[in-house]
């Protein structure tokens, strides 16, 4: 595999979007071939994860499933491809997020990963790690209106979305925190100021990763 | 009632001690007559008193509409095909199979994982992969293999439509560009693979180049054991 991967985690508002964006920025400015994937962002797949989560369709296998299938999607036609290719390319989320949230739906771990293991490891995986109640504040502050299925109000924790959407996140967090014990990404201090993390992010990059030989050969 | 076992890891809330009822799977090809053998052994069991359900492929209301598509478009890879099929199947087992046989329901299943199965073996996925990923299946109590000659596949298909299916003639993997010598190819790669789970899972093979009626009297003296 001549590409590179790099995966970004963390619970929702950790601020790893932008973090992610900013390196495809950084990257492509400075002339190298670069792609961005998001999860749960299949074209093909789209319209039964939205019936699905409209219609309160999903079992936490179906749910499991079928974001599966969103993320084979990319990756068979996407991901795989472009890494053939000789691009960098950059998951905004990959398999530690399914490890993590279909185990607090109660799915088995080891079938989970079994499931993705099709896909190649990530070559730098960043875990963005902030406090419960800082990543809480931030969603619940910016976004009041919380989806069912982001509140993890499938699994019956609470009739109220935001209550709902703690007990949840406080789950994934320690999902989470499990994943990084078995896998060891690169633990970011997401309390840091943006320039901070992402100085300390293009700085792990450049070291684990050789850039040189992923520039445009011919320059536009 | 012993609990019901699982190829593998059952899924959540499938509580096994519950389950009762019979699953009755019957497996081939396009043509080999499923449907017809389903509908004379449906009609069978109700007669006898028993309260039956079917499942099938692609008929899921999570799905079953985005899989037509995705085969009329021909854009989905394997893994992903895979994916999607395995999603279609979990919905209806999440919510018709398992439900029904903790009811005492008979289930009737027109195919079942083992042609998910050989259709993504014979496209190249990972063996291992599909055993983990179909471990959430339930264990049926029979499975009928519909065995019939590739020849008499392609009679009765052109029997029933105009022309060969492009997915039953495997024409995405680039058999043959040649639609009949694909189909026959395809089919006996499928059923190489069929082969090879035939003891792993202890199907019944049924000699399916016989007469509808002859098939029908086979079946019911098999179910009556089941029963």
């Amino acid at each position: 595999m001549k590409g590179a991967l790099i995966a970004v985690e963390g619970l929702d508002g950790s601020g790893k979007s932008t973090q992610i964006y900013l390196v495809k920025r950084w990257l492509e400015l400075e002339g190298h071939k670069v792609f961005l994937t998001e999860w749960n962002s299949s074209v093909v797949v789209k319209s039964a994860t939205q019936k699905g989560k409209k219609r309160n369709l999903l079992t936490p296998t179906t749910f499991s499933l079928i974001h599966c299938t969103d993320f084979a999607d990319r990756y068979e036609r996407q991901v795989l491809p472009l890494l053939r290719a000789g691009y960098i390319v950059l998951c905004d989320r990959y398999a530690y997020t399914a490890f993590a949230r279909d185990a607090v739906r109660g799915c088995d771990p080891q079938w989970v990963r079994n499931l993705y293991s099709f896909a190649v490891p990530a070559d730098v995986t960043f875990f963005f790690d902030l406090p419960l109640e800082v990543a809480l504040g931030r969603i619940l502050s910016g976004r009041p209106k919380l989806k069912y299925h982001e509140a993890g109000m499938d699994l019956g924790l609470s009739s109220d979305p935001v209550e709902s959407f703690r007990i949840f996140q406080g789950r994934i967090y320690r999902e989470y925190q499990k994943i990084v014990e078995e896998f060891h990404p690169v633990v970011v201090d997401a309390t840091q100021s943006i320039e901070k993390q992402q100085e300390q992010v293009r700085q792990i990059i450049s070291e684990r990763i050789d850039l040189a030989q992923y520039r445009w050969r011919i320059q536009r | 009632m012993s609990p019901r076992k699982f190829y593998g890891t059952p899924p959540p809330g499938a509580d096994p001690d519950s389950l009762g009822g019979k699953l009755i799977v019957i497996e081939g090809a396009d043509g080999s007559g499923r449907s017809t053998q389903i509908a004379i052994l449906n009609n069978w069991l109700e007669q006898n008193g028993h309260a039956t359900v079917q499942v099938g492929l692609r008929r899921s209301t999570l799905v079953s509409a985005e899989l037509e598509q995705a085969k009329k478009g021909n854009v989905l890879a394997r893994i992903t095909m895979s994916l999607f099929y395995a999603t279609d199947f979990a919905d209806q087992l999440d919510n018709i199979i398992l439900p029904a046989l903790r009811a005492g329901f008979v289930v009737l299943a027109d195919r079942y994982v083992y042609t998910l199965m050989a259709r993504a073996l014979v496209r190249g996925c990972d063996r291992p992969w599909l055993e983990s990923l179909y471990g959430l299946a339930v264990v049926p109590d029979v499975v009928f293999y519909l065995k019939v000659s590739p020849q008499l596949l392609v009679e009765r298909n052109f029997q029933k439509n105009d022309c060969l299916d492009y997915w039953e003639s495997g024409m995405d993997i680039g058999l043959s560009p040649d639609m009949f010598e694909s189909f026959m190819k395809y089919q006996r790669l499928i059923e190489r693979e069929f082969a090879r789970m035939q003891e792993q899972y202890g199907f019944q093979v049924i000699d399916g180049n016989r007469t509808v009626r002859a098939i029908a009297a086979d079946l019911q003296k098999r179910m009556e054991s089941v029963l």
